[in-house]
Protein backbone atom coordinates (compact mmCIF):
# COMPACT_ATOMS: atom_id res chain seq x y z
CA UNK A 1 0.00 0.00 0.00
CA UNK A 2 1.44 3.26 -0.71
CA UNK A 3 -0.92 6.98 -0.95
CA UNK A 4 0.93 10.17 -2.08
CA UNK A 5 -1.31 12.78 -0.92
CA UNK A 6 -1.64 16.40 -0.69
CA UNK A 7 -3.17 18.79 0.82
CA UNK A 8 -3.29 22.61 0.36
CA UNK A 9 -5.08 25.79 0.92
CA UNK A 10 -4.89 28.89 3.14
CA UNK A 11 -2.29 29.47 5.65
CA UNK A 12 -3.66 29.01 9.11
CA UNK A 13 -6.62 26.61 7.86
CA UNK A 14 -4.18 24.20 9.45
CA UNK A 15 -2.96 22.49 6.42
CA UNK A 16 0.11 21.37 7.92
CA UNK A 17 -1.18 20.06 10.85
CA UNK A 18 -3.50 17.95 9.03
CA UNK A 19 -1.05 16.68 7.03
CA UNK A 20 1.35 15.89 10.22
CA UNK A 21 -1.56 14.27 12.13
CA UNK A 22 -2.35 11.89 9.17
CA UNK A 23 1.82 11.34 8.78
CA UNK A 24 2.16 10.54 12.71
CA UNK A 25 -0.74 8.49 12.72
CA UNK A 26 0.70 6.30 9.68
CA UNK A 27 4.04 6.44 11.85
CA UNK A 28 2.43 4.37 14.68
CA UNK A 29 0.45 1.91 12.74
CA UNK A 30 3.94 0.83 11.13
CA UNK A 31 4.04 2.29 8.42
CA UNK A 32 6.68 4.85 6.32
CA UNK A 33 5.98 7.98 6.52
CA UNK A 34 6.83 11.40 4.51
CA UNK A 35 5.78 15.03 5.52
CA UNK A 36 7.21 17.51 3.27
CA UNK A 37 5.89 21.49 3.12
CA UNK A 38 6.31 23.89 0.85
CA UNK A 39 8.32 26.03 3.07
CA UNK A 40 8.61 29.48 0.95
CA UNK A 41 7.95 32.81 2.90
CA UNK A 42 4.14 31.41 3.42
CA UNK A 43 2.02 33.57 5.51
CA UNK A 44 -1.59 33.68 6.98
CA UNK A 45 -4.13 34.01 4.34
CA UNK A 46 -1.52 33.33 1.63
CA UNK A 47 -1.61 29.29 0.47
CA UNK A 48 0.07 26.35 1.85
CA UNK A 49 0.19 22.71 1.37
CA UNK A 50 2.26 19.47 2.23
CA UNK A 51 2.86 16.47 0.06
CA UNK A 52 2.16 13.38 2.98
CA UNK A 53 3.61 10.04 1.93
CA UNK A 54 2.03 7.37 4.02
CA UNK A 55 3.57 4.14 2.28
CA UNK A 56 4.26 0.20 3.54
CA UNK A 57 7.63 0.39 1.70
CA UNK A 58 10.64 2.35 2.18
CA UNK A 59 9.73 6.09 0.32
CA UNK A 60 11.97 7.01 -2.68
CA UNK A 61 11.45 10.86 -3.04
CA UNK A 62 9.47 12.96 -0.97
CA UNK A 63 8.39 15.37 -3.91
CA UNK A 64 5.92 14.87 -6.48
CA UNK A 65 4.45 15.77 -9.88
CA UNK A 66 1.21 13.35 -9.44
CA UNK A 67 -0.58 12.41 -6.46
CA UNK A 68 -3.53 10.06 -5.39
CA UNK A 69 -5.30 12.47 -3.28
CA UNK A 70 -5.81 15.65 -3.57
CA UNK A 71 -7.48 17.82 -0.91
CA UNK A 72 -7.68 21.50 -1.67
CA UNK A 73 -9.33 24.00 0.71
CA UNK A 74 -9.16 26.82 -1.40
CA UNK A 75 -10.04 28.24 -5.35
CA UNK A 76 -6.21 28.44 -5.57
CA UNK A 77 -5.70 25.30 -4.89
CA UNK A 78 -7.95 23.70 -6.78
CA UNK A 79 -6.40 25.54 -9.78
CA UNK A 80 -3.25 24.72 -9.10
CA UNK A 81 -3.41 21.19 -8.13
CA UNK A 82 -7.10 19.96 -9.59
CA UNK A 83 -4.76 18.72 -13.26
CA UNK A 84 -2.37 17.01 -10.97
CA UNK A 85 -4.31 14.02 -9.61
CA UNK A 86 -3.98 10.92 -11.03
CA UNK A 87 -6.24 9.46 -13.29
CA UNK A 88 -8.96 7.37 -11.04
CA UNK A 89 -7.52 9.20 -8.09
CA UNK A 90 -9.51 11.60 -5.81
CA UNK A 91 -10.28 14.98 -5.10
CA UNK A 92 -11.45 16.58 -2.23
CA UNK A 93 -12.68 19.80 -1.53
CA UNK A 94 -14.63 22.71 0.50
CA UNK A 95 -17.32 24.11 -1.15
CA UNK A 96 -16.52 27.24 0.83
CA UNK A 97 -15.32 29.96 -1.17
CA UNK A 98 -14.80 28.51 -3.84
CA UNK A 99 -16.00 30.07 -7.55
CA UNK A 100 -15.67 26.96 -9.63
CA UNK A 101 -16.22 23.32 -9.67
CA UNK A 102 -13.51 20.61 -10.94
CA UNK A 103 -13.90 20.09 -14.22
CA UNK A 104 -12.27 16.40 -14.75
CA UNK A 105 -14.12 13.39 -15.30
CA UNK A 106 -11.22 11.10 -15.19
CA UNK A 107 -11.24 11.25 -11.27
CA UNK A 108 -13.22 10.88 -8.11
CA UNK A 109 -14.72 14.21 -6.88
CA UNK A 110 -15.88 14.90 -2.97
CA UNK A 111 -17.42 17.32 -1.65
CA UNK A 112 -16.71 17.93 2.28
CA UNK A 113 -18.57 20.97 3.70
CA UNK A 114 -16.02 21.03 6.59
CA UNK A 115 -16.00 25.09 7.30
CA UNK A 116 -20.35 25.31 7.08
CA UNK A 117 -20.20 22.55 9.45
CA UNK A 118 -17.42 23.42 11.84
CA UNK A 119 -19.26 26.83 12.07
CA UNK A 120 -22.53 25.23 12.99
CA UNK A 121 -20.92 23.27 15.28
CA UNK A 122 -18.78 25.96 16.73
CA UNK A 123 -15.81 23.65 16.07
CA UNK A 124 -14.18 26.17 13.96
CA UNK A 125 -10.87 25.12 15.72
CA UNK A 126 -10.84 21.76 14.72
CA UNK A 127 -11.75 22.70 11.28
CA UNK A 128 -9.05 20.72 9.52
CA UNK A 129 -10.03 17.35 11.56
CA UNK A 130 -13.74 17.03 9.79
CA UNK A 131 -11.64 17.44 6.56
CA UNK A 132 -9.30 14.85 7.49
CA UNK A 133 -12.12 12.49 8.65
CA UNK A 134 -13.82 12.77 5.37
CA UNK A 135 -10.39 11.83 3.66
CA UNK A 136 -10.19 8.69 5.64
CA UNK A 137 -13.80 7.87 5.65
CA UNK A 138 -13.38 7.80 1.48
CA UNK A 139 -9.80 6.15 1.76
CA UNK A 140 -8.67 4.48 4.96
CA UNK A 141 -5.40 5.37 4.66
CA UNK A 142 -4.83 5.41 8.30
CA UNK A 143 -6.96 4.03 10.75
CA UNK A 144 -8.76 6.29 12.96
CA UNK A 145 -7.92 4.79 16.26
CA UNK A 146 -3.91 5.85 15.19
CA UNK A 147 -5.17 9.44 14.90
CA UNK A 148 -6.58 9.89 18.02
CA UNK A 149 -3.26 7.93 19.35
CA UNK A 150 -0.80 10.65 17.62
CA UNK A 151 -3.02 13.51 18.42
CA UNK A 152 -3.20 12.17 22.25
CA UNK A 153 0.80 11.59 21.90
CA UNK A 154 1.76 15.12 20.39
CA UNK A 155 -0.90 17.36 21.82
CA UNK A 156 0.23 18.54 25.31
CA UNK A 157 -1.49 17.60 28.63
CA UNK A 158 -2.89 20.64 28.77
CA UNK A 159 -4.90 20.70 25.56
CA UNK A 160 -5.87 17.34 26.13
CA UNK A 161 -9.21 18.57 26.86
CA UNK A 162 -9.63 18.90 23.34
CA UNK A 163 -9.42 15.39 22.14
CA UNK A 164 -13.25 14.52 22.09
CA UNK A 165 -13.89 17.45 20.15
CA UNK A 166 -11.28 16.46 17.68
CA UNK A 167 -12.76 12.86 17.46
CA UNK A 168 -16.33 13.96 16.74
CA UNK A 169 -15.26 15.78 14.12
CA UNK A 170 -12.95 13.49 12.48
CA UNK A 171 -16.39 11.36 12.87
CA UNK A 172 -18.59 13.75 11.52
CA UNK A 173 -16.51 14.45 8.82
CA UNK A 174 -16.89 11.10 7.43
CA UNK A 175 -20.93 11.63 7.88
CA UNK A 176 -20.60 15.09 5.44
CA UNK A 177 -18.90 13.81 2.36
CA UNK A 178 -20.52 13.05 -0.54
CA UNK A 179 -19.32 12.29 -4.07
CA UNK A 180 -20.12 14.48 -6.85
CA UNK A 181 -21.00 12.98 -9.89
CA UNK B 1 15.64 0.81 22.30
CA UNK B 2 14.48 4.41 21.57
CA UNK B 3 10.86 4.24 19.72
CA UNK B 4 10.75 5.91 16.16
CA UNK B 5 9.06 9.44 16.35
CA UNK B 6 8.03 12.21 13.45
CA UNK B 7 10.43 15.23 12.90
CA UNK B 8 11.90 17.57 10.73
CA UNK B 9 15.79 16.78 9.56
CA UNK B 10 16.87 19.78 11.07
CA UNK B 11 14.91 18.70 14.66
CA UNK B 12 16.39 15.52 14.40
CA UNK B 13 20.33 16.97 13.59
CA UNK B 14 20.06 19.15 17.13
CA UNK B 15 18.21 15.88 19.19
CA UNK B 16 21.32 14.08 17.87
CA UNK B 17 24.22 16.47 18.41
CA UNK B 18 22.90 16.66 22.20
CA UNK B 19 23.11 12.53 22.18
CA UNK B 20 26.40 12.45 21.05
CA UNK B 21 27.77 14.28 23.51
CA UNK B 22 28.72 17.73 22.17
CA UNK B 23 30.07 20.60 24.04
CA UNK B 24 29.03 23.31 22.29
CA UNK B 25 26.88 24.54 19.09
CA UNK B 26 26.87 28.43 18.75
CA UNK B 27 25.17 29.86 15.37
CA UNK B 28 22.87 32.19 14.20
CA UNK B 29 19.47 32.19 12.36
CA UNK B 30 18.92 31.35 8.90
CA UNK B 31 15.93 29.47 6.77
CA UNK B 32 15.83 26.96 5.92
CA UNK B 33 17.74 25.83 9.25
CA UNK B 34 16.22 28.16 11.59
CA UNK B 35 14.47 24.83 13.75
CA UNK B 36 18.11 23.51 14.63
CA UNK B 37 18.78 26.52 17.24
CA UNK B 38 14.86 26.76 17.92
CA UNK B 39 15.14 22.94 19.20
CA UNK B 40 18.10 23.10 20.81
CA UNK B 41 16.76 26.53 22.97
CA UNK B 42 13.58 24.05 23.73
CA UNK B 43 15.81 20.90 24.73
CA UNK B 44 17.51 23.16 26.62
CA UNK B 45 20.38 20.96 27.15
CA UNK B 46 22.59 23.41 29.37
CA UNK B 47 20.00 22.46 31.94
CA UNK B 48 21.07 18.38 31.67
CA UNK B 49 24.05 17.33 29.89
CA UNK B 50 25.87 21.22 30.27
CA UNK B 51 26.23 21.36 26.63
CA UNK B 52 26.27 25.50 25.62
CA UNK B 53 23.85 26.71 23.31
CA UNK B 54 24.70 29.91 22.00
CA UNK B 55 23.44 32.65 19.53
CA UNK B 56 25.83 34.77 18.20
CA UNK B 57 26.38 37.92 16.62
CA UNK B 58 26.52 36.72 13.57
CA UNK B 59 27.46 33.69 11.45
CA UNK B 60 31.66 35.04 11.55
CA UNK B 61 31.29 35.10 15.44
CA UNK B 62 29.76 31.79 15.66
CA UNK B 63 32.40 29.97 13.24
CA UNK B 64 35.24 32.10 15.35
CA UNK B 65 33.30 30.51 18.98
CA UNK B 66 33.94 26.93 17.72
CA UNK B 67 37.47 27.76 16.38
CA UNK B 68 38.28 28.59 19.90
CA UNK B 69 36.26 25.82 20.90
CA UNK B 70 38.15 23.12 19.12
CA UNK B 71 40.91 24.31 20.03
CA UNK B 72 40.22 23.48 23.83
CA UNK B 73 39.29 19.71 22.32
CA UNK B 74 35.69 20.37 22.83
CA UNK B 75 33.33 18.75 20.53
CA UNK B 76 31.56 21.39 19.28
CA UNK B 77 29.13 22.47 16.07
CA UNK B 78 27.38 25.54 13.88
CA UNK B 79 24.92 25.42 11.32
CA UNK B 80 24.10 27.60 8.81
CA UNK B 81 22.64 27.75 5.52
CA UNK B 82 24.15 28.81 2.16
CA UNK B 83 24.81 32.90 2.92
CA UNK B 84 25.46 32.45 6.13
CA UNK B 85 27.82 29.10 5.40
CA UNK B 86 29.53 31.51 2.73
CA UNK B 87 30.26 34.07 6.00
CA UNK B 88 31.92 31.64 7.81
CA UNK B 89 34.58 30.41 4.92
CA UNK B 90 37.45 32.51 6.80
CA UNK B 91 37.02 30.74 10.02
CA UNK B 92 37.01 26.95 7.91
CA UNK B 93 39.92 27.83 6.62
CA UNK B 94 41.81 28.81 9.91
CA UNK B 95 39.64 25.58 11.31
CA UNK B 96 41.62 23.33 8.72
CA UNK B 97 44.59 24.84 8.74
CA UNK B 98 44.79 24.23 12.66
CA UNK B 99 43.76 20.63 12.36
CA UNK B 100 40.64 21.14 14.75
CA UNK B 101 37.94 18.49 14.43
CA UNK B 102 34.23 20.45 14.67
CA UNK B 103 30.99 20.01 12.61
CA UNK B 104 29.29 22.71 10.35
CA UNK B 105 25.54 21.91 8.99
CA UNK B 106 25.28 23.61 5.67
CA UNK B 107 21.57 23.28 4.80
CA UNK B 108 21.97 24.62 1.41
CA UNK B 109 19.47 27.05 -0.64
CA UNK B 110 18.97 28.81 -3.40
CA UNK B 111 21.90 31.18 -4.80
CA UNK B 112 24.01 32.80 -5.18
CA UNK B 113 23.97 36.06 -3.55
CA UNK B 114 20.67 36.23 -0.93
CA UNK B 115 18.88 34.09 -3.32
CA UNK B 116 15.81 31.72 -2.50
CA UNK B 117 15.22 29.94 0.73
CA UNK B 118 13.98 26.82 -1.07
CA UNK B 119 16.57 23.66 -1.72
CA UNK B 120 19.33 23.60 -3.83
CA UNK B 121 22.82 21.81 -4.14
CA UNK B 122 25.33 24.69 -5.57
CA UNK B 123 27.08 24.90 -2.28
CA UNK B 124 29.12 22.03 -3.68
CA UNK B 125 32.13 23.27 -4.60
CA UNK B 126 32.68 25.59 -1.98
CA UNK B 127 32.20 22.33 0.04
CA UNK B 128 34.41 19.94 -1.27
CA UNK B 129 37.11 22.38 -2.99
CA UNK B 130 37.34 24.70 -0.47
CA UNK B 131 35.60 27.88 0.01
CA UNK B 132 38.09 28.98 2.23
CA UNK B 133 41.41 29.99 1.12
CA UNK B 134 44.73 27.66 0.69
CA UNK B 135 45.15 24.01 -0.20
CA UNK B 136 42.37 22.25 2.71
CA UNK B 137 39.81 19.85 2.68
CA UNK B 138 36.40 19.55 5.14
CA UNK B 139 35.27 15.73 5.32
CA UNK B 140 31.81 16.36 3.62
CA UNK B 141 28.95 13.94 4.08
CA UNK B 142 25.62 14.37 2.60
CA UNK B 143 22.52 12.68 4.42
CA UNK B 144 19.46 12.22 1.99
CA UNK B 145 17.04 11.43 5.25
CA UNK B 146 15.53 12.09 8.69
CA UNK B 147 17.46 9.82 9.78
CA UNK B 148 20.68 10.05 8.50
CA UNK B 149 20.55 13.83 9.72
CA UNK B 150 20.13 11.45 13.53
CA UNK B 151 22.65 9.58 12.68
CA UNK B 152 25.29 11.70 10.44
CA UNK B 153 26.31 13.88 13.59
CA UNK B 154 28.01 11.20 16.04
CA UNK B 155 30.15 9.86 12.41
CA UNK B 156 30.94 13.31 12.14
CA UNK B 157 32.29 13.78 15.05
CA UNK B 158 34.31 10.73 15.14
CA UNK B 159 35.65 11.01 11.82
CA UNK B 160 36.26 14.89 13.08
CA UNK B 161 38.20 13.82 15.86
CA UNK B 162 40.05 10.15 14.20
CA UNK B 163 41.89 12.91 11.60
CA UNK B 164 41.67 16.19 13.64
CA UNK B 165 39.81 17.47 10.84
CA UNK B 166 36.35 19.93 10.53
CA UNK B 167 33.48 17.56 9.41
CA UNK B 168 30.85 19.45 7.19
CA UNK B 169 27.12 18.01 6.55
CA UNK B 170 26.02 19.18 3.37
CA UNK B 171 22.28 19.42 3.59
CA UNK B 172 19.62 21.00 1.72
CA UNK B 173 15.87 22.54 2.51
CA UNK B 174 14.06 19.56 1.56
CA UNK B 175 16.10 16.91 4.03
CA UNK B 176 16.05 19.92 6.66
CA UNK B 177 12.45 20.49 6.39
CA UNK B 178 11.06 17.16 5.88
CA UNK B 179 9.44 15.31 8.54
CA UNK B 180 10.21 11.62 8.30
CA UNK B 181 10.19 8.52 11.12
CA UNK B 182 13.40 8.65 12.83
CA UNK B 183 15.14 6.67 15.50
CA UNK B 184 17.05 9.06 17.82
CA UNK B 185 20.62 7.76 18.84
CA UNK B 186 21.53 6.35 22.17
CA UNK B 187 22.58 9.02 24.28
CA UNK B 188 26.18 9.46 25.23
CA UNK B 189 27.36 12.10 27.83
CA UNK B 190 29.74 14.65 27.36
CA UNK B 191 33.60 13.84 27.64
CA UNK B 192 35.19 14.91 30.98
CA UNK B 193 38.08 16.91 30.71
CA UNK B 194 40.26 13.83 31.84
CA UNK B 195 39.18 12.38 28.65
CA UNK B 196 39.74 15.55 26.72
CA UNK B 197 42.84 15.80 27.47
CA UNK B 198 43.62 12.21 27.16
CA UNK B 199 41.98 12.26 23.46
CA UNK B 200 43.24 15.55 22.52
CA UNK B 201 47.01 15.87 23.88
CA UNK B 202 47.38 19.01 21.06
CA UNK B 203 44.43 21.25 23.12
CA UNK B 204 44.69 24.00 24.61
CA UNK B 205 43.62 22.88 27.75
CA UNK B 206 45.42 24.46 29.85
CA UNK B 207 48.94 22.19 31.08
CA UNK B 208 47.33 19.35 33.00
CA UNK B 209 50.79 18.22 34.41
CA UNK B 210 52.35 18.83 31.14
CA UNK B 211 55.68 20.52 30.98
CA UNK B 212 54.96 22.79 28.30
CA UNK B 213 51.79 24.98 26.69
CA UNK B 214 49.81 24.16 23.51
CA UNK B 215 49.59 26.97 21.70
CA UNK B 216 46.70 27.02 18.55
CA UNK B 217 48.03 29.15 15.86
CA UNK B 218 47.66 29.08 11.92
CA UNK B 219 50.29 31.41 11.42
CA UNK B 220 53.78 30.14 9.87
CA UNK B 221 56.11 32.95 8.50
CA UNK B 222 58.99 30.57 7.41
CA UNK B 223 57.56 29.29 3.69
CA UNK B 224 59.63 26.01 4.35
CA UNK B 225 58.27 25.03 7.43
CA UNK B 226 54.61 26.30 5.56
CA UNK B 227 55.25 23.68 3.29
CA UNK B 228 56.23 20.84 5.35
CA UNK B 229 52.82 22.06 7.38
CA UNK B 230 50.97 21.83 3.78
CA UNK B 231 52.60 18.24 3.24
CA UNK B 232 51.30 17.00 6.48
CA UNK B 233 47.84 18.05 5.17
CA UNK B 234 47.56 16.58 2.24
CA UNK B 235 48.92 13.17 3.52
CA UNK B 236 46.06 13.03 5.78
CA UNK B 237 43.85 13.90 2.98
CA UNK B 238 45.01 10.92 1.08
CA UNK B 239 44.41 8.74 4.21
CA UNK B 240 40.77 10.02 3.93
CA UNK B 241 40.13 9.48 0.58
CA UNK B 242 41.67 5.68 0.94
CA UNK B 243 39.50 4.97 4.21
CA UNK B 244 36.60 7.17 4.44
CA UNK B 245 34.78 6.49 1.15
CA UNK B 246 31.09 5.84 1.70
CA UNK B 247 28.39 5.21 -0.79
CA UNK B 248 24.74 4.13 -1.28
CA UNK B 249 24.10 1.42 -4.39
CA UNK B 250 20.06 1.07 -5.77
CA UNK B 251 19.77 -1.37 -7.94
CA UNK B 252 23.25 -1.17 -9.90
CA UNK B 253 23.57 -4.83 -9.83
CA UNK B 254 22.34 -5.15 -13.44
CA UNK B 255 21.93 -1.45 -14.51
CA UNK B 256 23.11 -0.73 -17.54
CA UNK B 257 23.31 2.85 -16.71
CA UNK B 258 23.85 4.88 -13.45
CA UNK B 259 22.50 8.25 -12.40
CA UNK B 260 24.58 9.52 -9.65
CA UNK B 261 23.31 12.22 -7.12
CA UNK B 262 23.58 13.07 -3.49
CA UNK B 263 21.14 14.10 -0.84
CA UNK B 264 17.39 14.55 -1.62
CA UNK B 265 18.34 15.11 -5.64
CA UNK B 266 19.69 11.08 -5.08
CA UNK B 267 15.50 9.71 -3.42
CA UNK B 268 14.28 11.65 -6.52
CA UNK B 269 16.52 9.96 -9.14
CA UNK B 270 15.25 6.14 -7.24
CA UNK B 271 11.49 7.13 -7.94
CA UNK B 272 12.90 8.24 -11.73
CA UNK B 273 14.92 5.15 -11.22
CA UNK B 274 11.72 2.86 -10.79
CA UNK B 275 10.08 4.34 -13.48
CA UNK B 276 12.12 3.77 -15.70
CA UNK B 277 12.60 0.54 -14.85
CA UNK B 278 8.71 0.12 -14.73
CA UNK B 279 9.49 0.74 -18.80
CA UNK B 280 12.56 -2.47 -18.81
CA UNK B 281 15.19 -0.02 -18.52
CA UNK B 282 17.88 -1.27 -16.26
CA UNK B 283 18.80 2.35 -14.44
CA UNK B 284 20.51 2.13 -10.93
CA UNK B 285 21.85 5.05 -8.48
CA UNK B 286 24.95 5.76 -7.11
CA UNK B 287 24.91 7.64 -3.94
CA UNK B 288 27.70 9.52 -3.12
CA UNK B 289 27.65 9.63 0.89
CA UNK B 290 30.42 11.43 1.24
CA UNK B 291 31.44 13.82 -1.35
CA UNK B 292 34.94 14.34 0.74
CA UNK B 293 36.54 12.03 0.15
CA UNK B 294 34.93 11.26 -3.26
CA UNK B 295 33.83 7.98 -4.60
CA UNK B 296 36.50 7.91 -7.57
CA UNK B 297 37.08 4.28 -7.62
CA UNK B 298 33.12 3.53 -7.28
CA UNK B 299 32.93 5.62 -10.38
CA UNK B 300 35.60 4.20 -12.09
CA UNK B 301 34.74 0.62 -11.44
CA UNK B 302 31.24 1.61 -12.73
CA UNK B 303 32.30 3.50 -16.09
CA UNK B 304 33.69 0.02 -16.46
CA UNK B 305 29.87 -2.10 -16.61
CA UNK B 306 27.77 0.70 -17.48
CA UNK B 307 27.08 2.37 -20.85
CA UNK B 308 26.29 6.04 -19.70
CA UNK B 309 26.15 8.29 -16.75
CA UNK B 310 23.62 11.12 -15.81
CA UNK B 311 24.42 13.18 -12.65
CA UNK B 312 21.65 15.22 -11.39
CA UNK B 313 22.19 18.22 -9.14
CA UNK B 314 20.59 21.38 -7.63
CA UNK B 315 23.03 23.53 -9.35
CA UNK B 316 24.20 24.32 -13.15
CA UNK B 317 26.40 21.27 -12.60
CA UNK B 318 28.66 21.02 -10.09
CA UNK B 319 29.30 17.26 -9.05
CA UNK B 320 29.59 16.34 -12.54
CA UNK B 321 32.65 17.87 -13.27
CA UNK B 322 34.06 14.52 -10.69
CA UNK B 323 31.89 12.20 -11.96
CA UNK B 324 33.48 12.95 -15.50
CA UNK B 325 37.09 13.39 -14.21
CA UNK B 326 36.82 9.66 -12.61
CA UNK B 327 34.65 8.35 -15.55
CA UNK B 328 37.51 10.03 -17.63
CA UNK B 329 35.88 9.92 -21.38
CA UNK B 330 35.63 5.88 -20.77
CA UNK B 331 31.16 6.78 -21.12
CA UNK B 332 28.91 9.36 -21.72
CA UNK B 333 28.30 11.30 -18.99
CA UNK B 334 25.12 13.25 -19.34
CA UNK B 335 24.11 16.19 -17.02
CA UNK B 336 20.28 17.37 -15.45
CA UNK B 337 20.39 20.26 -13.09
CA UNK B 338 17.23 22.67 -11.34
CA UNK B 339 18.64 25.72 -10.27
CA UNK B 340 18.31 28.76 -7.81
CA UNK B 341 16.02 26.94 -5.31
CA UNK B 342 13.54 24.60 -7.97
CA UNK B 343 13.46 20.89 -7.38
CA UNK B 344 13.90 18.48 -10.17
CA UNK B 345 10.91 16.34 -10.47
CA UNK B 346 10.83 12.12 -10.98
CA UNK B 347 9.51 12.94 -14.50
CA UNK B 348 11.82 15.74 -15.41
CA UNK B 349 14.69 13.36 -14.50
CA UNK B 350 13.69 10.24 -16.60
CA UNK B 351 12.54 12.51 -19.84
CA UNK B 352 16.41 14.06 -19.65
CA UNK B 353 17.25 10.66 -18.85
CA UNK B 354 15.68 9.21 -22.24
CA UNK B 355 16.58 12.65 -24.42
CA UNK B 356 20.34 12.41 -23.38
CA UNK B 357 21.79 8.79 -23.13
CA UNK B 358 19.19 6.82 -25.30
CA UNK B 359 18.30 9.80 -27.78
CA UNK B 360 14.13 8.92 -27.39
Amino acid sequence: MKREIVIAGFGGQGVLSMGKTLAYAGLLQGKEVTWMPAYGPEQRGGTANVTVIVSDDPISSPLLQKYDIVVVLNQPSMDKFESKVKPGGVLIYDPNGMTRRPERKDIRVFEVPATKTAEEAGQQKVFNMFVLGGLLKIDQVVENDFVMLGLKKSLPERHHNLLPANEAALIKGGEIVKEIK
Amino acid sequence: MEEARLMKGNEAFAHAAIRCGADGYFGYPITPQSEVMETLQVLKPWETTGMVVLQAESEVSAINMVYAGASCGKMVLTSSSSPGVSLKQEGVSYIAAGELPCLILNCMRGGPGLGTIQPSQADYFQSVKGGGHGDYHMIVLAPCSVQEMADFPSLAFELAFKYRNPVLMLTDGVVGQMMEKVVLPEPKPRRTMEEIVKQCPWATTGRMGRGSSNVMTTLELVPEKMEDRNTLLQEKYRLIEENEVRVEEYHLDDAEYAMVAFGSTARICKSACEMLRAEGIKVGVLRPITLFPFPKKQISDLAKKVKGFLTVEMSAGQMVEDVRLNVNGAKPVAFYGRQGGMIPSAEEIAESFKAQLLKK
